[in-house]
């Protein structure tokens, strides 16, 4: 083992010589979701913070569950998730520090048009929810402890259905991002829980359409966290604290406001000092 | 059918418009899997020809494990290297977690095996032919690893080829790695992921008819070196 681990740092030792580090360049790695990144709101917003303050933003889109265990290694720079439950945990296990709130979208179901399960008239999600378990019509969900799966976990629970049980059935656990679980849902005709964002930008929707959205609920918050710099020594602590800074600034939030997709707003900045 | 004719002009379009951010995502898509498979080659080469000629205690056992490491797959290559160069990992010190070099570290991984397994069996096809004859010009199996290499480059040729076709295809590795990153670590494999999850079929079908052209055309290349070689050899005999 020991050989082997020498032989791969010779290896990468070799790779570091033919590609150096490019020293003089000011980046942040941001660990982030792939709802921001997919909705297209970072090729919006990250051009502006550069051409502001000089420093070029790495962004690694995956899951929540999987940002913050990115977090928690020390691979990234900064968080830009969105389970405020998780993240706050997070913070009080000392992995990050300076949680901040910085904006919001919604989420929406997603179903067939000839809406199998009658979701479209349901009060609230859990009523819209629970039609579709009642009818036992197919469910993509993303499986993959995503903040959108944990959103749609709390959801089901909410409307007292044990989504476990029927996994594999019409539950469907896709365990993958957004967007190739909604190439599922449209593939199988079945509903789904998406962020809007996604949705909007979602280019292969076939048959699907929103089926139920507006409930306050469905409400679902951003946050940023800088990366514990006393547990991880070479987090960019300076660098991340400006990006931080200039999200929650009247310029950072205002640049969310103004990013639309056919003219409809995805993000809605709602830092408050404080939060 | 209109999602196929639809992937043919996208990737049409992308290559007459000479697209700017599909360059930069092929030429890194070459350097990775070209630089890696150097690597795998200069590693896997002689070590598959020292396994064809030296007898030593274990040696089918090294061999069965070679050959059978040519299926490793991707994406357990992607996160041992990741867990190797995580900041909390061994070689966490040496900040190469997404970036180009970690993505030719686990690429060289996953194509030194595939080198070495078939260069083994080419080396050693040409030793049973040739071990008298070199034997009695006092060549012993070390001395002899040089000159079978040289002997067998046409054959070695394919092995090479063989783990460039590996590197340039995997994604599973890459991605964990690399990240996906914009402008830094963003390939032809992991981009065809990406337009996936946004759905856009036929974007991503098209960047695929793009790297098939890619790697026919690397073939076709190395095809062309081999037989140009070949004449040139026979014109001297």
């Amino acid at each position: 083992m020991r050989t082997i681990i020498r032989l791969l740092a010779g290896l990468a030792t070799t790779a570091a010589l033919l590609f150096p580090a490019h020293a003089a360049d000011k980046y942040i790695t941001v660990a982030s979701t792939t709802s921001t990144e997919q909705s297209g709101l970072f090729g919006h917003l990250l051009p502006k913070f550069t051409a502001k303050t000089g420093i070029e933003v790495r962004v690694i889109a995956q899951g929540t569950g999987q940002a913050l265990k990115t977090g928690r290694q020390g691979d990234a720079d900064v968080l830009f998730v969105h389970d405020p439950v998780a993240e706050k945990k997070f913070v009080e296990e000392g992995y990050g520090v300076g949680r901040r709130e910085v904006m919001y979208n919604d989420f929406v179901v997603v179903g067939p048009k000839s809406d199998p399960a009658g979701v479209k008239g349901a009060k609230s999600t859990a009523e819209a929810l629970k039609r579709i378990a009642d009818a036992q019509a197919g469910f993509a969900s993303r499986g993959d402890k995503s903040g959108t799966h944990a959103a749609e976990l709390r959801h089901w629970k909410a409307a007292g259905v044990d989504v476990a049980a029927a996994s594999g059935s019409w539950y469907r656990e896709t365990g993958s991002g957004m967007g190739p679980t909604l190439n599922t849902a449209a593939a199988m005709e079945a509903y789904s829980l998406t962020d809007r964002g996604t949705w909007l930008n979602f280019k292969n929707r076939k048959n699907l359409e929103i089926v139920f959205e507006g409930d306050p609920s469905l409400f679902n918050q951003y946050g940023v966290i800088l990366v514990n710099p006393d547990k991880h020594a070479h987090v960019k602590k300076d660098m991340g604290q400006t990006f931080m800074n200039w999200l929650t600034s009247a310029e950072g939030q205002q640049t969310i406001a103004d990013y639309k997709i056919n003219g409809e707003q995805l993000f809605f900045p709602n830092y408050k000092p404080g939060s | 059918m209109n999602d196929f004719s639809d992937a043919f002009a996208t990737a049409l379009s992308l290559i007459l418009n000479l697209d700017q951010d599909l360059a930069e995502i092929v030429l890194l898509s070459l350097r990775v899997s070209l630089t890696a498979v150097l690597v795998a080659a200069v590693i896997g080469l002689p070590l598959g020809a020292a396994l064809a000629l030296f007898r030593f205690p274990g040696r089918s056992a090294a061999i069965v494990i070679v050959n059978a490491l040519m299926g490793l797959p991707p994406v357990v290559v992607g996160l041992v290297v990741y867990l190797l160069l995580s900041r909390s990992g061994p070689l966490g010190p040496l900040g190469l977690l997404f970036s180009p070099a970690a993505m030719i570290i686990a690429q060289a991984v996953l194509v030194t095996p595939i080198v070495a397994a078939l260069t083994r069996q080419v080396v050693e096809d040409l030793w049973a032919e040739y071990e008298e004859q070199l034997r009695s010009l006092g060549a012993t199996p070390a001395r002899a690893i040089g000159t079978l290499l040289w002997d067998g480059r046409f054959s070695l040729v394919t092995a090479v080829l063989a783990g460039f076709g590996r590197a340039s295809a995997e994604v599973g590795a890459v991605m964990i790695v690399g990240g996906n990153i914009a402008h830094v670590t963003r390939v032809m494999t992991t981009t065809i992921a990406l337009e996936v999850s946004k759905g856009d079929l036929a974007l991503a079908l098209g960047l695929g008819i793009i790297l098939i052209a890619l790697s026919l055309a690397v073939n076709g290349a190395a095809s062309l070196i081999r037989e140009t070689a070949r004449r040139y050899q026979g014109a001297l005999a």
